[in-house]
């Protein structure tokens, strides 16, 4: 799966406090989350990211709370696919199971600036810099994961079991 | 090789007879816990993915806790659904005002919650119950509704860190600072992915509410569970709250840890975590002026009985200092009913502070002590991010209780003995 966009970069650490503050966690409409993405550390953040744009951030990206809604409201500001250093593992697992794709790269988290085009290949986990003409690598999800993100997330891919009561 | 704690829980509740770090399992849950604020998502999913029935309803526990007694009308709505799910479910565990409490701290007193659990909670602070030897960890909504249906979940085993703990605390000296010194020490992703386990003769001499701190705050430090194990305290404990069987377990000599640290209890020092991260610790030497505006005494961390009597201690016969606003959070109504009946509300009341129904309301921003620009807190809470309590450019200074009702007097940060 191929994913392309422009890149928002964000540094080490960034919470889902910041992702989206608890202050709006009154609600659970996907759009008006999204409106309100990032908006302690970025306002324009919301207003300017585009269908397919990619965030590159450093270490330990969405650490903090477990709000489902901070993937929730990047995924729907219209993001791609996250790339960053490392993640913290509530928002890992949070991310795969709504169906926002997410890849880790020292290297990518690294060399990627703001602004640059890049290309993702979710397969095979290749990352392709058209503005720098650089290539990096991040371990692909095995294929169970990327049925998960492909699906749309964990419930739309079990959705066809009714009842699991014994 | 031998196992963990952790690793027996997991082996245990994944039905085999041994498991190793990295390893991936499906296990048994014992209980599935939401709030007001995550459970609304899970049940969206729960109906979404055409669930009709949960596993157990004596297993899944609903506490509306984070913007209850409703904030708004938006916070109504949630809570509202909550309830009628619970109700259309028959749900046992379903705690609305009145019977609610801070979620952390109300399962462990209720005894819903006990030795050798598999607990997953949709709260990333559910990690709290570790402190009675139980695996338990945060998760989002999704795998709450999954769990809601199927009782089971699937976990990575995660490698254990240990930390040898020797010594004991000094006075007003609690679990807070013993945690914000390990967070200070790995890092806020020291622990990514890992359990904490904390283990030596020292945990034998800190109290259970310490313990339950400790725990707590693993999740700072990234960790996906800690845990304690089971002594004559935890025992006492569970007496009279946990009415059935539970399972000890302890680690084996030749378990395996990915590191080791030993803390020497005596060493700890009255620690707070500076803006905006729990790792930028400092001890009173590095503390300098800090003038506060508003001071939060409660939360998950440090709402229960003990706390809100260290931090009365600290500051009775004395007042408020000027300009400086002080709210007092029990952390359920057991703990507020104590509090009142031991005079432990005229101390705070009497300086000049206020007592709020239990709620999780300031600590995430919520409502109940929000801050404005430029505005600094010391609170007894988990979190010190940017905006995290109020206005993007307000600070949050994390510390003990005795360290928050100390500052409340002094007007900056301070330790009880420049309470004077």
């Amino acid at each position: 799966m191929l994913k392309q966009g422009k890149v928002y970069k964000f540094g080490d650490n960034i919470d889902t406090d910041v992702i989206i503050p608890a202050r709006y966690l009154n609600t659970q409409d996907e759009k008006e989350l999204a409106s309100y993405c990032m908006i302690d550390i970025d306002t324009a953040f919301a207003g300017n990211v585009r269908e397919g744009d990619i965030i590159v951030a450093g270490s330990n990206f969405g650490c903090g709370s477990s709000r489902e809604h901070a993937p929730i409201s990047i995924k729907a500001s219209g993001v791609s696919v996250i790339i960053a250093k490392s993640f913290a593992r509530i928002f890992y697992r949070n991310a795969i199971n709504i169906g926002l794709a997410i890849m880790e790269s020292e290297e990518a988290s690294k060399k990627i600036m703001e602004g640059d085009e890049i290309n993702v290949d979710l397969t095979s986990g290749k990352i392709v810099n058209i503005t720098r003409g650089e290539e990096y690598f991040a371990e692909p999800f095995p294929e169970f994961v990327q049925n998960i993100i492909n699906c749309n997330g964990y419930i739309n891919s079990i959705k066809k079991v009714k009842s699991w009561k014994k | 090789m031998g196992m963990t704690i952790t690793e027996k829980i997991m082996a245990f509740h994944a039905g085999v007879k041994s498991v190793k770090a990295d390893e991936l399992i499906m296990a048994k849950l014992d209980i599935v816990l939401g709030n007001d604020i995550t459970s609304p998502v899970a049940i969206n999913e729960f109906e979404k993915a055409g669930f009709v029935e949960v596993f157990d309803k004596e297993k899944i526990a609903l506490v509306m806790d984070h913007f209850v007694p409703c904030k708004d009308i938006k916070s109504a709505t949630q809570v509202k659904q909550v309830r009628e799910f619970s109700k259309k479910h028959n749900i046992k565990h379903y705690y609305d005002v009145g019977k609610m409490g801070i979620e952390h701290a109300l399962l462990p007193e209720l005894g819903i919650v006990k030795a050798g659990d598999m607990i997953i909670g949709a709260d990333s602070h559910t990690c709290t119950y570790g402190a009675l030897g139980a695996f338990a960890t945060g998760v989002g909504s999704t795998d709450m509704a999954v769990s809601m249906a199927t009782g089971k979940s699937w976990f990575k085993v995660p490698k254990s860190i240990k930390f040898n703990l020797t010594g004991k605390l000094k006075p007003y000296i609690t679990g807070k600072d013993v945690i914000l010194h390990i967070i200070g020490l790995i890092g806020v992703d020291g622990a990514r992915y890992c359990a904490m386990e904390f283990a030596g003769e020292g945990v034998h001499s800190m109290s259970m509410d310490d313990r339950f701190t400790i725990a707590n705050m693993v999740i700072e430090a990234g960790a996906k569970n800690g845990i304690f194990p089971v002594d004559d305290k935890t025992r006492e404990y569970m007496r009279g709250r946990v009415s059935v069987a539970y399972n000890e377990y302890a680690s084996d000599e030749d378990a395996e840890y990915f590191a080791e640290y030993d803390i020497d209890l005596d060493d700890i020092d009255y620690t707070v975590a500076f803006p905006h991260l729990p790792e930028n610790v400092k001890t009173p030497s590095e503390w300098g002026e800090v003038y506060i505006d508003q001071i939060v005494i409660g939360s998950c961390t440090n709402g229960r009985y003990s706390d809100l009597y260290n931090a009365a201690m600290v500051m009775k016969g004395h007042k408020l200092a000027e300009g400086v606003r002080c709210i007092v959070i029990p952390a359920t109504q057991d703990v507020y009913k104590k509090c009142m009946n031991d005079g432990i509300f005229d101390i705070f009341i009497d300086a000049g502070a206020v007592i709020s129904t239990p709620t999780c309301g300031p600590c995430l921003g919520g409502y109940m002590g929000i801050l404005a620009d430029g505005e600094k807190c010391v609170a007894t809470t988990n979190r010190n991010f940017i905006g995290r309590m109020g206005h993007k450019n307000s600070e949050i200074y994390l510390a003990s209780p005795a360290v928050a009702a100390a500052s409340a007097i002094v007007g900056r940060l301070a330790t009880p003995a420049e309470v004077k």
